[in-house]
């Protein structure tokens, strides 16, 4: 028990926690937005885009993180494309998992029928508006499951940036080892920190459905002067 | 047309079957008698027939296993390096540890190696995968509550590797501010983190060698003995500041509490350090960087 406050321990383990939970918070937000934007791309009319977004996810869903994490350390510098440790960690790691939050996102408009996207265009709407008011609300619906594993996973790669010069959960865990202390302590105090961050994205997923239908109540309640023909649109979506 | 290419490819695996074979034979050190040059060579060890270690588990369960499993790094040039094309091992730490075996009444052939990265030694150690443990192991007081340490065999300095036009970093009190590399975890963070340099941490040396190379860091930090090793392999482009500014002792990790091993291991150094195979080892491996060493005396505790 007493590793965990001898010698600036605590410290180490408190800096490297909060330097995960920055990583996951920055991949996740980057993996998202582009994540989306892939998956629009992978369904969108202009072939381009399509050969675009397919190519995106081949190549980095089909390579182990390590090596982009390689790739983007020790190749790219020497194409005279520096970066910090920590931005190339953010990087490496929001376009690997942008791949796997795209095709779970497909997998969900695929969910959608295909009536949904005729009738929408039947009343004007263009491939934006339907892909962004009728289809994505309905899609993210049923990819909530699938989406929290991906994000789940998130926070566990995020270790990988450890050995990459990122002062995260895994780097204050090799400190520790090479100090000498029992591995099993070790473990327990870096896991830890790992199992609550991954369990909370996973209570975030279970309750997102609810936080969302509030959200949307808010935002009714706040515009119930104007009644908004859209706001009804995403609400009745839900 | 079928038949055809299966045995040439039958015969292109036994060629290369071969072909390995003779590597593995011509790469034993000593036998390159030819070389007519003056460069220090290997020696070679007596094994003893009739080694006995009273009361070690360790020893025990290695003869009836009739192999010595020992635990090294394989990528640091002439120190513990394995050498995939020829599947050979060689440098200063390789050579300390095939002494050890060779009196313990193990040849060389008699001995697996097992690369082991500098954070998963104790583990090893104390699980059992390893016998022994000889890879660049400072002896701390730390790491003598999870394992034991024979030795020391070498003693070592943390010292600065730089490019070789830097002049601006003469000693580690002109780090300040100045991206120094090392490996994730090593105890050579903590001592150049007063002198308040920036750290860049890569699981290997050679990353770090490699960032050094692109100009990304200002300088590798680790033992000099390593840091030696580089230089020669990337000759003319680093030079060593020269100024060692810590004293690690390089000791053979065994598991805890195996005073026999640890005292056979102890005699057994002590013993090729007075014949003269441990400065013929030292003189064919780190000493081509030029410098000299000195045999450290032995800590029996």
């Amino acid at each position: 028990m007493d590793i965990l406050f001898e010698h600036g321990n605590f410290a180490l383990l408190r800096d490297g926690f909060l330097q995960t939970v920055e990583l996951s918070a920055l991949a996740a937000l980057l993996a998202l937005l582009l994540g989306t934007l892939l998956a629009a791309f992978r369904v969108s009319p202009v072939p381009v885009l399509r050969a675009f977004g397919a190519v995106w996810v081949t190549v980095f869903r089909n390579t182990p993180l390590t090596l982009l994490f390689l790739a983007a350390v020790f190749t790219l510098p020497r194409l005279d494309v520096r970066f910090s440790p920590f931005t190339f960690a953010v990087l490496a790691l929001g376009f690997y998992t942008a791949a796997f939050v795209c095709e779970v996102l497909r997998s969900g408009i695929n969910t959608v029928p295909l009536g949904q996207a005729e009738a929408a265009r039947s009343l004007g709407m263009t491939f934006g508006q339907t892909l962004r008011l009728v289809i994505l609300p309905q899609a993210a619906k049923t990819v909530m499951g699938p989406m929290s594993s991906v994000f789940i996973a998130l926070p566990r790669n995020s270790a990988i940036a450890g050995a990459f010069s990122v002062a995260e959960l895994f780097q204050a865990q090799a400190s520790l080892t090479d100090l000498g202390y029992p591995i099993v302590l070790i473990f327990f105090w870096v896991a830890l920190p790992y199992l609550a961050i991954s369990a909370s994205v996973g209570v975030l997923f279970h309750y997102l459905p609810q936080i969302a239908l509030a959200a949307g109540r808010l935002v009714r309640g706040l515009s119930e002067r104007g009644t908004p023909v859209r706001t009804e649109t995403v609400e009745a979506n839900q | 047309m079928r038949t055809r290419h299966i045995i040439a490819a039958t015969l292109c695996v036994v060629a290369l079957t071969a072909t390995t074979a003779a590597c593995g034979k011509s790469g034993t050190p000593g036998d390159s008698a030819a070389g007519a040059s003056a460069a220090p060579k290997l020696p070679t060890y007596q094994v003893k027939a009739d080694a006995k270690v009273e009361g070690s588990k360790t020893f025990d369960a290695a003869k009836s296993r009739g192999k010595l499993i020992i635990g090294a790094k394989a990528d640091q040039p002439f120190l513990g390096f394995e050498d995939l094309s020829t599947n050979t091992r060689n440098g200063f730490d390789i050579e300390i540890a095939k002494m050890i075996a060779a009196d313990l009444g193990f040849s060389a052939d008699k001995i697996e190696w097992k690369t082991i990265a500098s954070a998963n030694r104790e583990t090893e150690i104390k699980g059992g995968g390893i016998d022994y443990y000889v890879g660049t192991y400072s002896i701390t007081d730390t790491r003598k509550t999870s394992v034991s340490f024979a030795g020391p065999y070498y003693i070592a300095g943390q010292d600065l590797l730089v490019n070789k036009d830097n002049t601006e970093i003469t000693g580690p009190e002109s780090v300040k501010g100045k991206n120094v590399c090392t490996v994730t975890g090593s105890t050579s963070i903590k001592q150049i983190e007063p002198y308040g340099a920036k750290i860049t941490q890569y699981e290997t040396y050679s990353q770090c060698v490699d960032k050094l190379l692109t100009k990304e860091v200002d300088a590798v930090t680790t033992d000099d003995s390593i840091l030696k090793g580089y230089a020669a392999k990337n000759a003319g482009k680093f030079k060593l500041v020269g100024k060692p500014f810590t004293k690690e002792n390089y000791g053979v990790g065994l598991g805890k509490d195996d005073k026999a091993l640890r005292d056979a291991i102890s005699d057994a150094l002590k013993a090729h350090e007075d014949n003269g195979d441990w400065k013929k080892a030292y003189d064919a491996t780190l000493g081509l960087s030029g410098s000299p060493a000195e045999i450290p005396a032995l800590n029996r505790y």
